[in-house]
C-alpha cells in the first residue's frame, strides 16, 4: 500500500501547487480594482497610495511567493502557537484581507458555524433522502412513489435556487409569515427560545438547499439502484429465494453505492462553495457568501485563501472517495 | 482575534449574548426601546472609516465615532461634539483664511470614560496623514499644515495656503474622531494590523461595539457614557448585511424583521408593491448624486492601436453644439425618472442639484420633450437625411453614435429608450454596457473605462463630495482632460476646454462669502449645461425603509443616515 | 406500456417547446423589443397574452427570443461538457498509462471552485470576446464555454470508474483473449454497458446548464440585461412575483418543463440502451 500511497501525495500535493498557481494567475491578469467600490470622490492619488498600503504595487512573483509562505508556513504556526502554546510564528506577517485588513484565516473561521450548520445539514439531509428515494423507487418502479419521486427530483433540478427560495419566502414568509426571511448569524442558541427561533430561520435555507442536493444525487443513485437491479447476481439472489427487501438492501444497494458514492464525495466540497446564490439570498453569510464578497471586492488575498482551502478538500473528498470505493468494491479492490 | 479556527469560531457562536433590553427600565429612559434592527445588505467590512472608505463602512462606523460637526438633511453644518461651527464672522476662521480654530463641547467623554481631548483631534490628522497607512480620507487634510492646541479643548488646524472653505476634516461622517489612547500604536503601516482597534474603536457616539463580523454582521450596545441622559432609546443594535436590495426592503416592508433597511435600489413598482402594506415607510433625501450623459467631444479612441496621434481631433458631429442640444432635448426626462427611479429621483437640469443655495434656476423646464424642435434644430444647422436611410448626415458624416453605460437594469432601461427617441430624430445609436468594475476601475490599460471613453456618448452617476461644490465643479476645467499623457485620470471625460470656465474656477478658489461662491457656482453649473457639456437626467436620492413603529427617523444624504440615531425610539403603544 | 409512454410524453414536450422557441417568433408577429410607452406593464389581452413588460414589450415575444439563447446555451455546452468528459473518462478507465495523468488533470479542474472561475473568467474574458464575436456572440461564446469546460469532470470520474468495472468483468477479458483491438472494444463493449450513465449525465448537464446561466445571470454575471435568456427573465421577475407573477412563473416553467423533458428523454435513451 505505501508505495501507491506516497505517489498520490505527491500528486496531491503538485496539483494543489499548480491550482495556487493558476488561481493567482488569473487574479492577477482579471481587470477590476480593490479601489473601485470606493465613492468616486477619492481621489487618484489617494487610491495609489493606499494601493501600496496593500502591497499592490509589488511584482506579482513576489505577491505569490509571500502568499505561499503565509499558507504554508506563517499560518500553520499561529495555528500551532494557538494549539500549544509556544511562538513559532514570532508575529511574521499573516494573510490579511485588503477589503477588512483583519486576517483571512479568522474571517474564515467566523463564517465555518454558519456554513457547517446550514449548508452542510442541507447537504446530508439531501444525500440521504436522495438514496431513501432511490431505494424506494426502485422498489416499486413506475408506480406512484417512483414517479413522485423523480418528479420532485426534476422539479429540484429544473428550478433554479433563486427561484425556489422567491416562492416559499412568498408562500411562508410573506403571505402565511410563519418563518422569517433572513437568518441570524449572531444568535446565540442559550435556551429552548432561542433554540427554537435558530430552527425556524434555518428551515427555509435548509429547504431550498437540500432539494437541491437530492436533485442532483437522486437521478444518479436512483440509476445505479436499477442498474445494479438488473445484474446477473440478482437474479441469482432472486433464484435463492431471497425476500425482495434482503435483495434490494442487501445486494442491489450494497452495488449501487460506487456510482452514489462518487456522487456524494464530489459534491461534498460545494458546502463550501455551492451554496452562493441560496447564502446571499437568506443572508447566511458563509463561506460562499464570502468567496464572492471578496471577489466583486477585488480582495485578492481572501479569494485566494478560500479557494486554495476549498482545493484542499475537494482533493480530500477525492480521495476519501477513492479509499471507500477501493473497501466497497470487490471489482476495484485489487485494481 | 481567533487563531485556532473551528474551536474559535463555535466559541464565538455559542458564547455570545446578545444584550437584552433591562425590562424594569421606565419610559424615557436610556435603552428602553430594546433592539434596533438595521439591515444593510452591503455589511460593513471595518469600522474604521479611515481605512475604507466605503460608503457602508462610514455608515455602520457612525454609531460610534463622530465628527467634531456634522450635516443636516439641508447640507448645513450642525455642530456635534463643538460648541459652534467657526466663521469669519464669530473669528474663528481667521481673516487671512489660513486657519479655523474648533473648541470642544466641555465635560465630552470616550465610551470607556476618558475625556476627549483636542490632542485626540491632532492625533487623528496625524493618523490619517501617516505615510504608509493606506488612509482613505487623507485628501481632506491634505493641506492642512499643523494642528496647535492651546488648550484642552482648543485645536487650530493651519493651512498651507488661504481657504475660503476650511471646512473638509472632521466635518461629515468620513473624518471622525478617533481616540489616541487607543489607536497610538497604529501609525502608518502598522494601522492594518491594529484588527481589534478596527473592529471596535472606542467612540463618542450613542452605541459602542461588542460583536464585529466582518461582511456579515455587526452587534452594538448602548454608549453608557454618551452625553446625552436619555439617549439612545435602544440598549442594543443589529446591523445585518447580506442578500441584496430586494432581499433588504422585504424584511422591512412585508416581513417587519427588521426596523430600518438601507440603500433600496430597486425597480419603483417594485419597492411601491411593498410599501403598500403599511408596514414600513419608504425615505428618501436627496443631495448632488447626477445621473448624466457625457458627450465626447473628442474623436473616441477605442483600442490602444488607434491612439497614435498626440491629440485626438475634435469629432466632426459631436463638437456642433446643436447636435448636442438635439440629443438632450430629444429625451423625456420625466418618464425616465417614473420608469428607472420612482421615488428615488427627480428631473433635474443642473449638474449641480445642491444644497438649495447653489441650484441654478436658470435651467428650469429643460425637461419637456420636444422631438419636433430637436430635428429642426439638427435640420437648420445642415444636418439632413439626403439618401433617405433614416439617419441625418451633413459633409458625408452620418449622425451614427456609439453609446455605452456599465451593466445594470436601470441604465440598460434607459439606453434602450434614449436609443429609440433618438432615432425619431434622425440619429442612429449603437448601445454597449460594460461590466461596472471595468467602466468605473481606473485601470489605465483598460480601453472601457468611463476616463478613456471609447465611445461616443456615456452615462453614469457623479456626485460633489460635501456641500461646497469647488472639488467637483473643477472636475470640468481644462487640465482635468483625462488624456495618454496624464495616465487617463480626470474627470473632464468628455474634453471640454473653455478658458473662460477655468478663470471663473480661479475666483472660485479666492472668494470666501457663501452668496458669493454660490453665485459663482451657479454660473460655473449654467456654463456646463447650456453648452450640453453634460446632460443631467435624474437627480438620486438615498433611499432607505423604516417600520412604521420607529421614529426620529431624519433622512439625509449630506451625512450618514444613521446621524441622529440615538434620537430614534418606538412609537408610544 | 407504462415506462413506453412516459418517456414519449417526454420527448414530445421537448419538442413541443423547441418547436415553440424555434418557430414561435416566425409566426407571433409582436417584436420582442419594440416599445410601446403608453401601455407599460399593461394586462394580458388578446393581441398581448402575456401582457407587457416595463418599456411596453410584448412578453410573449421575448419569452420566445429568450428561449432559443437558453436552450441553445444548453445544448451547446451539455454537448461540450458531455464530449470532453466521456473522451477523458473513457481514455482514463480504458488504458492505465493515461489514467494517471488524466484523473491529475480532472483533479486540477475539480479543484479550482466552479463558481469563482466563471466569475474570473467572466470579468476576464467578456470584454475580448465581445470585441472578437460581437456583444451578444461574445457573451454566448463565453458562456457556453465556461459552463461546458467547467461541468465534465463530473462525467470523466463517473465514466472513468464504469469503464474501470466494466473492463474487470469477464466478458472484457474474452474479448481481450479473442483479440479485439481497443476501439473495437470501445464500441462493441465498453459504450453499451456505459450508455445508461451517460445519456443520464448528459441529459442531467443540459438541464443544469440552464440552470448555471440563470445563476450568472442572478450575479450580475450572465447575458447582459438587454438580452432576454429565461434566467434573466425569472431573475428580473422573481421581485414582482406578488404584484405580476407571470414574469417569474412562465420563464419557470418553461425551464421545469424543458428540463423535465430533456431529463425524460435521458431516461429514454437509458431505457434503450439498457441491457434489458
Amino acid at each position: 500500500m505505501r508505495p501507491p500511497f506516497l505517489r498520490r501525495l505527491l500528486m496531491v500535493v503538485s496539483t494543489l501547487l499548480v491550482v495556487s498557481g493558476l488561481v493567482f494567475l488569473l487574479l492577477d491578469l482579471a481587470p477590476g480594482d480593490p479601489m473601485s467600490q470606493l465613492p468616486p470622490s477619492i481621489p487618484e492619488d489617494v487610491r495609489a497610495e493606499m494601493r501600496s498600503a496593500l502591497g499592490l504595487d509589488q511584482p506579482a512573483p513576489e505577491r505569490y511567493a509571500r502568499w505561499l509562505w503565509q499558507m504554508l508556513v506563517v499560518e500553520p504556526a499561529i495555528a500551532a502557537d494557538a494549539l500549544l502554546d509556544t511562538d513559532l510564528a514570532a508575529g511574521a506577517p499573516r494573510i490579511l484581507s485588503w477589503q477588512t485588513r483583519a486576517p483571512v484565516m479568522s474571517l474564515i473561521a467566523q463564517r465555518l458555524p454558519q456554513t457547517l450548520v446550514v449548508v452542510g445539514l442541507a447537504y446530508l439531509l439531501g444525500t440521504f433522502g436522495a438514496i431513501a428515494l432511490s431505494i424506494g423507487s426502485a422498489a416499486r418502479r413506475g408506480r406512484t412513489l417512483d414517479r413522485a419521486g423523480t418528479g420532485l427530483a426534476a422539479m429540484g433540478h429544473a428550478l433554479p435556487p433563486f427561484f425556489t427560495a422567491a416562492v416559499l419566502i412568498y408562500v411562508f414568509a410573506i403571505r402565511l409569515e410563519w418563518l422569517p426571511t433572513t437568518y441570524d448569524t449572531t444568535l446565540a442558541v442559550t435556551g429552548w427560545d432561542s433554540a427554537a427561533v435558530q430552527i425556524r430561520q434555518m428551515i427555509l435555507p435548509v429547504a431550498v438547499l437540500s432539494l437541491q442536493t437530492l436533485a442532483q444525487t437522486v437521478r444518479y443513485s436512483r440509476a445505479a439502484m436499477l442498474d445494479a437491479l438488473a445484474q446477473d447476481y440478482i437474479l441469482t439472489a432472486r433464484a435463492k429465494g431471497l425476500g425482495a427487501r434482503r435483495v434490494l438492501l442487501g445486494h442491489a444497494l450494497r452495488n449501487s453505492w460506487v456510482p452514489v458514492l462518487t456522487v456524494a464525495a464530489l459534491g461534498a466540497p460545494q458546502v463550501f462553495a455551492g451554496a452562493i446564490v441560496t447564502e446571499q439570498i437568506f443572508g447566511v453569510n458563509g463561506i460562499g457568501q464570502l468567496l464572492i464578497q471578496s471577489l466583486q471586492a477585488g480582495d485578492l488575498p481572501t479569494v485566494q485563501t478560500v479557494t486554495m482551502l476549498i482545493a484542499v478538500l475537494i482533493v480530500l473528498a477525492n480521495l476519501g472517495a477513492d479509499v471507500l470505493i477501493a473497501r466497497i468494491d470487490p471489482r476495484t479492490a485489487h485494481a | 482575534m481567533p487563531v485556532r479556527p473551528i474551536a474559535a469560531a463555535l466559541a464565538l457562536c455559542l458564547s455570545f449574548t446578545a444584550p437584552a433590553a433591562d425590562a424594569s427600565e421606565t419610559s424615557g429612559a436610556r435603552g428602553r426601546d430594546g433592539q434596533l434592527r438595521l439591515y444593510y445588505w452591503q455589511a460593513p467590512s471595518t469600522l474604521n472609516p479611515y481605512l475604507s472608505g466605503g460608503v457602508k463602512d462610514v455608515e455602520a462606523a457612525s454609531l460610534i465615532v463622530e465628527p467634531l460637526a456634522r450635516l443636516d438633511p439641508d447640507g448645513q453644518m450642525v455642530p456635534w461634539l463643538v460648541q459652534s461651527i467657526p466663521t469669519l464672522e464669530n473669528g474663528g476662521v481667521a481673516p487671512d483664511l489660513r486657519s479655523i480654530t474648533w473648541r470642544l463641547k466641555p465635560g465630552l467623554t470616550w465610551s470607556d470614560g476618558s475625556p476627549v481631548t483636542s490632542a485626540d483631534i491632532r492625533f487623528t490628522l496625524e493618523y490619517c496623514t501617516a505615510p504608509g497607512s493606506g488612509c482613505a480620507q487623507q485628501a481632506k487634510f491634505r493641506d492642512v499644515a499643523a494642528v496647535d492646541t492651546p488648550g484642552p479643548l482648543t485645536a487650530v488646524l493651519r493651512f498651507d495656503s488661504p481657504k475660503p472653505h476650511p471646512y473638509g476634516p472632521f466635518v461629515g461622517p468620513q473624518t471622525p474622531l478617533l481616540q489616541a489612547a487607543q489607536f497610538a500604536e497604529c501609525i502608518g503601516p502598522r494601522a492594518a494590523s491594529c484588527t481589534a482597534a478596527n473592529f471596535a474603536p472606542i467612540g463618542t457616539g450613542p452605541f459602542r461595539a461588542v460583536q464585529f463580523r466582518p461582511g456579515d454582521a455587526a452587534l452594538f450596545e448602548m454608549n453608557p457614557h454618551y452625553r446625552v441622559d436619555d439617549q439612545p432609546a435602544f440598549a442594543s443594535v443589529l446591523l445585518k448585511g447580506g442578500g441584496n436590495a430586494n432581499s433588504a426592503a422585504r424584511t422591512v416592508l412585508e416581513t417587519g424583521e427588521f426596523d430600518y433597511a438601507w440603500n433600496l435600489q430597486l425597480s419603483p413598482d417594485v419597492l411601491a408593491a411593498m410599501a403598500a402594506s403599511g408596514k414600513g415607510r419608504v425615505v428618501t433625501a436627496f443631495s448632488t448624486l447626477v445621473e448624466r450623459l457625457a458627450f465626447n467631444l473628442r474623436e473616441p479612441a477605442p483600442t490602444p492601436s488607434t491612439l497614435r496621434q498626440a491629440a485626438p481631433l475634435p469629432h466632426p458631429a459631436m463638437s456642433d453644439p446643436d447636435v448636442r442640444r438635439a440629443l438632450a432635448m430629444a429625451l423625456d426626462r420625466e418618464l425616465m425618472v417614473e420608469i428607472g427611479y420612482g421615488a428615488a429621483g427627480r428631473v433635474t437640469c443642473n449638474i449641480l442639484p445642491g444644497p438649495r443655495i447653489y441650484a441654478s434656476r436658470e435651467n428650469d423646464g429643460c425637461a419637456a420633450q420636444d422631438i419636433a424642435r430637436a430635428q429642426a434644430i439638427l435640420q437648420n444647422a445642415g444636418w439632413t437625411d439626403d439618401n433617405g436611410d433614416g439617419v441625418r448626415e451633413r459633409q458625408g458624416k452620418q449622425l451614427r453614435f456609439v453609446f455605452q453605460t456599465s451593466t445594470n437594469a436601470v441604465r440598460q432601461d434607459f439606453q434602450l429608450l434614449a436609443k429609440e427617441w433618438w432615432r425619431q430624430i434622425g440619429v442612429q445609436t449603437e448601445l454597449r454596457n460594460i461590466d461596472a468594475s471595468v467602466f468605473f476601475s481606473s485601470d489605465a490599460s483598460s480601453p472601457d473605462t468611463l476616463q478613456r471613453f471609447g465611445a461616443h456618448i456615456q452615462m453614469y452617476a457623479g456626485a460633489s463630495d460635501g456641500p461646497d461644490p469647488e472639488a467637483y465643479l473643477s472636475g470640468w476645467a481644462c487640465k482635468n482632460i483625462p488624456d495618454r499623457d496624464n495616465g487617463w485620470q480626470g474627470q473632464n471625460v468628455g474634453a471640454w476646454c473653455d478658458p473662460a470656465y477655468d478663470r471663473l474656477l480661479d475666483k472660485l478658489a479666492v472668494t470666501a462669502g457663501l452668496e458669493e461662491r454660490a453665485e459663482l457656482a451657479r454660473t460655473l453649473n449654467d456654463m456646463l449645461v447650456q453648452n450640453h457639456v453634460v446632460v443631467p437626467l435624474v437627480d438620486r436620492a438615498r433611499i432607505s425603509a423604516h417600520s412604521a413603529a420607529l421614529e426620529g427617523v431624519r433622512m439625509n444624504a449630506w451625512d450618514s443616515e444613521l446621524w441622529n440615531v440615538a434620537e430614534w425610539h418606538r412609537m408610544a403603544q | 406500456m407504462r415506462s413506453a409512454r412516459r418517456p414519449a410524453l417526454g420527448a414530445m414536450l421537448l419538442a413541443l417547446i423547441l418547436a415553440a422557441v424555434l418557430i414561435g417568433p416566425a409566426v407571433w408577429s409582436a417584436a420582442p423589443g419594440a416599445m410601446d410607452l403608453g401601455a407599460r406593464n399593461a394586462a394580458p389581452d388578446w393581441a398581448h397574452p402575456l401582457g407587457r413588460d416595463q418599456l411596453g414589450r410584448d412578453f410573449l415575444a421575448r419569452l420566445l427570443t429568450g428561449g432559443r439563447i437558453s436552450l441553445a446555451v444548453a445544448a451547446a455546452a451539455a454537448l461540450m461538457g458531455t464530449v470532453i468528459g466521456a473522451a477523458v473518462g473513457a481514455a482514463a478507465g480504458m488504458s492505465r498509462r493515461l489514467d494517471a495523468p488524466l484523473m491529475w488533470l480532472t483533479d486540477i479542474f475539480l479543484c479550482v471552485p466552479l463558481l469563482p472561475l466563471l466569475l474570473i473568467a467572466a470579468t476576464l474574458f467578456r470584454a475580448p470576446l465581445a470585441a472578437a464575436l460581437g456583444p451578444q456572440m461574445g457573451v454566448f461564446a463565453l458562456v457556453t464555454v465556461a459552463i461546458g469546460a467547467s461541468s465534465w469532470m463530473g462525467t470523466a470520474r463517473i465514466l472513468r470508474a464504469e469503464v474501470r468495472s466494466v473492463m474487470q468483468r469477464d466478458f472484457i477479458a474474452a474479448a481481450r483473449l479473442a483479440g479485439r483491438r481497443p476501439a473495437g472494444m470501445i464500441a462493441h463493449h465498453v459504450l453499451p454497458n456505459v450508455a445508461a450513465s451517460l445519456s443520464v449525465s448528459a441529459s442531467l448537464a443540459a438541464a443544469s446548464a440552464i440552470l448555471t446561466e440563470s445563476a450568472l445571470s442572478f450575479l450580475g454575471l450572465g447575458f447582459p440585461p438587454d438580452l432576454p435568456t429565461w434566467g434573466r427573465l425569472i431573475f428580473e421577475g422573481t421581485p414582482q412575483l406578488g404584484q405580476y407573477p407571470g414574469r417569474a412563473l412562465w420563464p419557470g416553467a418553461l425551464i421545469t418543463l424543458s428540463a423535465v423533458g430533456i431529463m425524460a428523454l435521458g431516461d429514454t435513451l437509458r431505457d434503450l440502451a439498457g441491457p434489458k
